[in-house]
């Protein structure tokens, strides 16, 4: 993975939480994970096949969540289904966006989506598996990318 | 004017609903995937379709071609994640009459709907 790839992952993220919220995301320094991994409540994973094999995943919390659902409904609370499908469609965004720069060569699954933290995550991601930290408003979540 | 909305996310498929009843369109159809759209398809006739192209079960773009068999005037917009240029310019020449990607704003959609139509809804 190089570091201007990772790169149009940081840019697709910023963009996208600006383009749907107006406010851009800040977004924290890399970092590596080789075994282990990290996960909040709700998460969006993507297998990717083509060009480059892995997955990446976007983990966060249910408020963050929530909060994203109601920008895009126009209300507050909204049903438990909809903040839990919101994971798996910010993550397809985000791969989905990346194809500008990889191309189309670089496929992308429909999204998988997780409750929790199940063991079985790490098995679709290749590592090393870098972690983006992403700042929004007062919540954290995080990208995962895992592809060889 | 019917609409059918086509995308496996729930969150999408309500956010564009809500969208289109904001712009007066009353008839409105949802499916989670291309099957399932080409099954309300055959019963309702929409004029106009929102169409992912990543699902499961059969993708937006072979939906689009088969929904078109049944009714060439339709009128479909692709609305999906997959940003790269490639993909609108396949989606265009398999007769896609519009192209949006996301995340989207919620002019982005009125325009294209009004665009598309020639604003009759």
């Amino acid at each position: 993975m190089k570091e201007q790839e990772l790169k149009y992952f940081i840019d697709v993220v910023v963009n996208y939480f600006r383009d749907i919220s107006g406010e851009p995301s800040e977004m924290g320094i890399p970092f590596i994970k080789e075994k282990n991994t990290i996960l909040l409540d709700y998460t969006g994973l993507i297998g990717i096949s083509g060009t480059k094999k892995g997955a990446i995943y976007l983990t966060a919390s249910r408020e963050m969540l929530s909060e994203i659902t109601t920008i895009l409904l126009g209300y507050e609370n909204p049903e438990e289904e909809l903040v839990v499908d919101m994971a798996g469609e910010i993550a397809n965004t985000i791969a989905g966006n990346v194809r500008e720069n990889f191309g189309a060569s670089f496929m992308i699954s429909v999204p998988i989506i997780l409750k929790g933290c199940p063991e079985d995550v790490i098995i679709r991601m290749i590592p090393p598996i870098f972690i983006i930290p992403i700042k929004w408003r007062n919540h954290s979540a995080f990208l995962a990318v895992g592809l060889e | 004017m019917k609409m059918l909305i086509v995308d496996d996310s729930f969150v999408i498929r309500k956010t564009i609903e809500k969208y289109a009843i904001d712009l007066g369109i009353k008839d409105i159809y949802t499916a989670p995937n291309g099957r399932e759209a080409i099954r309300i398809f055959g019963q309702e006739s929409p004029s106009l379709v929102t169409m992912d192209i990543t699902m499961p079960e059969m993708d937006g773009i072979e939906c689009l071609e088969e929904l078109l068999k049944l009714d060439p005037s339709a009128k479909i917009i692709i609305i999906t994640a997959l940003k790269d240029s490639a993909t609108g310019l396949l989606a265009l020449k398999k007769g896609a009459s519009g192209f949006i990607s996301k995340p989207f704003t919620p002019e982005q959609i009125r325009d294209e709907i009004i665009s598309v139509t020639g604003g009759n809804i």
